[in-house]
């Protein structure tokens, strides 16, 4: 039986081992010196990891430890996306931390402690098991977003991550406690029995209402979404990039988990109030972004909108709904990692730029880049044929379908206002005045992380890569 | 005779006391780790109220594991802090300000 359930959660095991193993021997012999090494070899296993849960840890699913820990294929493909996408990250901003001298050993092993928590939560079949993934995860992001101790911008987007990301978790807290008082039970398969179908009692909706609310407040949608552009801000770029990948898919499907397994049989009852959240994130997203010049508050806003449009497919209720959302967290996820290689090579005399109007005339300078970044920047607005329309499109046809019309319209509305500022970007880098250049940036790491997620945007529209089928048994195993 | 209903009641009085902390609150960030402290901490009573109320030893569990993860919390958000005073030479909450958010 034990034999069985540490089976189920073995890659959770092994990547909390390498952090802990990996931190004491680095302690003992180079600290810092080994921290550029100790970066390589942790992307490195993040991947093989990833590769692992993909390839060979297929099957049905399986519980472990009483229902505490589920593994399914929705589990699977999420911890997949996650490990990727984190080692992805980890690979892309070790030159640029290493230059600025901030590259430390202890951020690759809180990037991994925080992949566990990540993995926990997808894997979430218990309140405490959700509570404890989400911790894990959160703690680790806090100190990673005040890395920079020298840094007073890093240093607040730390304090006001630190203080929303708890008063968040407070509230889910208490939203757990009372699911938990009026149902008796704190595994979701008991929780979705105590619920009931139609309609649930008082009680478990205000339980209900408050995990939402904590659980809107990490995915950063609109209401509970102020500390996005502060953190994205002030965060050294790396991080930054760290921020708006990996969490946000694990938050996303964790969300997922908690509403299917847990509440899936009274959708009527939180329908309602993830249309509203996903139709002000979207609008808010796409107004607020227009002022921004700053291209990491941009990319908040654009990721805060985006959220809006993951959460349209979280609100159809539907297995539909549920493989739409994995396939638009996935496609984001790619967006977002070749979007910030190209933030991470802006540089003017070795100092970081973020302001988009340093941009001027870039495309003579570097054709190549300019061009993968339009097709990100056509990709992320989500025009057609580039890979982001069809997550847009999987997401509009499931609202659709689950007859929430209206909100489908809306989505097509915000989308063509939050066009405007990525096309904006796409404007200075082809058309602007003749300005002090760049400099050249020939990481090679930071090409590949451009050019590949650019190219994958114009060849997927052949089949997705396969993600369609994948992302469909995925949420099948969750949406019964 | 003390029922569940006071218990509750007692825990949701010091839970919103601790949100309007956290937001009315505009002098200390030590206050906002105190105010967190009390939303945890309030969650505890209505577990263990719950548990106790239920004969269900679950919720008493569930507390265990969030006093520990609070303590955590407190230690993590004392860091941060620490660092955020080393660069700005105070740490009242009107100074948290140099991004516009």
């Amino acid at each position: 039986m034990i034999q069985a359930d540490l089976n189920t959660i073995l890659p959770e095991i092994l990547l909390a081992l390498y952090a802990m193993l990996a931190l004491v021997g680095v302690v003992y012999t180079g600290k810092d010196r080994l921290a550029p090494l100790l970066t390589w070899v942790t992307a490195g296993v993040l991947i093989a990891v990833a590769v692992w849960i993909g390839l060979t840890r297929g099957g049905t699913g399986a519980t472990a430890f009483n229902g505490l820990f589920v593994d399914d294929g929705f589990a699977r493909f999420a911890k997949v996306a996650i490990l990727l996408a984190a080692g992805v990250v980890l690979a892309m901003g070790q030159d640029y931390m290493s230059r600025k001298g901030m590259l430390r050993f202890e951020y690759p092993i809180l990037i991994v402690l925080s992949v566990v928590g990540m993995m926990v939560m997808v894997s979430a079949g218990d309140l405490m098991t959700l509570y404890m993934g989400l911790e894990l995860q959160s703690l680790a992001l806090y100190v990673v977003a005040s890395m920079r101790r020298d840094s007073l911008k890093s240093s607040e987007a730390g304090l006001k991550y630190f203080v929303l990301g708890a008063l968040s978790s407070g509230l889910l807290l208490f939203g757990s406690s009372l699911v938990y008082g009026f149902s008796g039970t704190t595994t979701f398969s008991g929780i979705v029995e105590a619920v009931g179908h139609g309609h649930a009692p008082l009680g478990l909706l205000f339980g209900l209402t408050f995990v939402t609310a904590g659980l809107a407040f990490k995915i950063s949608a609109v209401p509970f979404h102020m500390w996005t552009p502060d953190v994205y801000e002030g965060a050294p770029t790396p991080i930054t990039a760290f921020f708006a990948t990996a969490p946000k898919m694990a938050a996303m499907g964790l969300f997922a988990r908690v509403l299917h397994d847990a509440f899936g049989g009274v959708v009527s009852d939180w329908q309602q109030i993830i249309a509203l959240m996903s139709v002000l994130s979207m609008f808010l997203g796409a107004v607020a972004a227009i002022g921004q010049n700053n291209i990491k508050r941009l990319m908040a806003y654009s990721s805060i909108a985006h959220m809006g449009y993951a959460m349209m497919g979280l609100a159809a209720g539907t297995a539909f709904g549920v493989q739409a959302l994995l396939i638009y967290m996935a496609i984001y996820v790619t967006m977002n990692i070749g979007t910030f290689a190209f933030i991470m090579s802006l540089e003017r005399d070795g100092q970081p730029v973020v302001d988009i109007r340093s941009l001027h005339m870039y495309s003579s300078r570097e054709p190549g880049k300019a061009l993968a970044v339009l097709l990100l920047m056509f990709s992320l607005a989500g025009v057609p044929p580039m890979v982001g329309f069809f997550g847009k499109f999987y997401v509009l046809r499931a609202a659709y379908e689950a007859g929430l019309v209206w909100l489908a319209v809306l989505g097509v509305v915000a989308s063509v206002i939050g066009a405007f500022y990525y096309l904006r970007i796409v404007y200075y880098m082809y058309f602007g005045d003749e300005g002090e250049a760049l400099d050249k940036n020939r990481s090679p790491v930071l090409w590949v992380a451009l050019m590949v997620p650019a190219a994958a945007m114009l060849i997927g529209v052949v089949n997705l890569f396969g993600i369609e089928g994948i992302a469909q048994a995925a949420a099948a195993t969750l949406v019964q | 005779m003390i029922g569940l209903e006071h218990y509750l009641t007692l825990a949701t009085a010091l839970f919103v006391i601790g949100i309007f902390g956290l937001f009315l609150n505009r002098k200390n960030v030590i206050i906002l780790l105190m105010s967190i402290e009390l939303m945890l901490l309030s969650v505890n009573i209505n577990l263990v109220a719950f548990s106790s109320f239920m004969d269900d030893m679950v919720g008493q569990v569930f507390t265990l594991l969030v006093l520990t993860v609070a303590a955590a919390e407190a230690a993590i958000g004392l860091a941060i802090l620490v660092s955020f005073f080393r660069n700005r030479g105070t740490i009242a909450v009107e100074d948290v300000n140099v991004m516009k958010g």
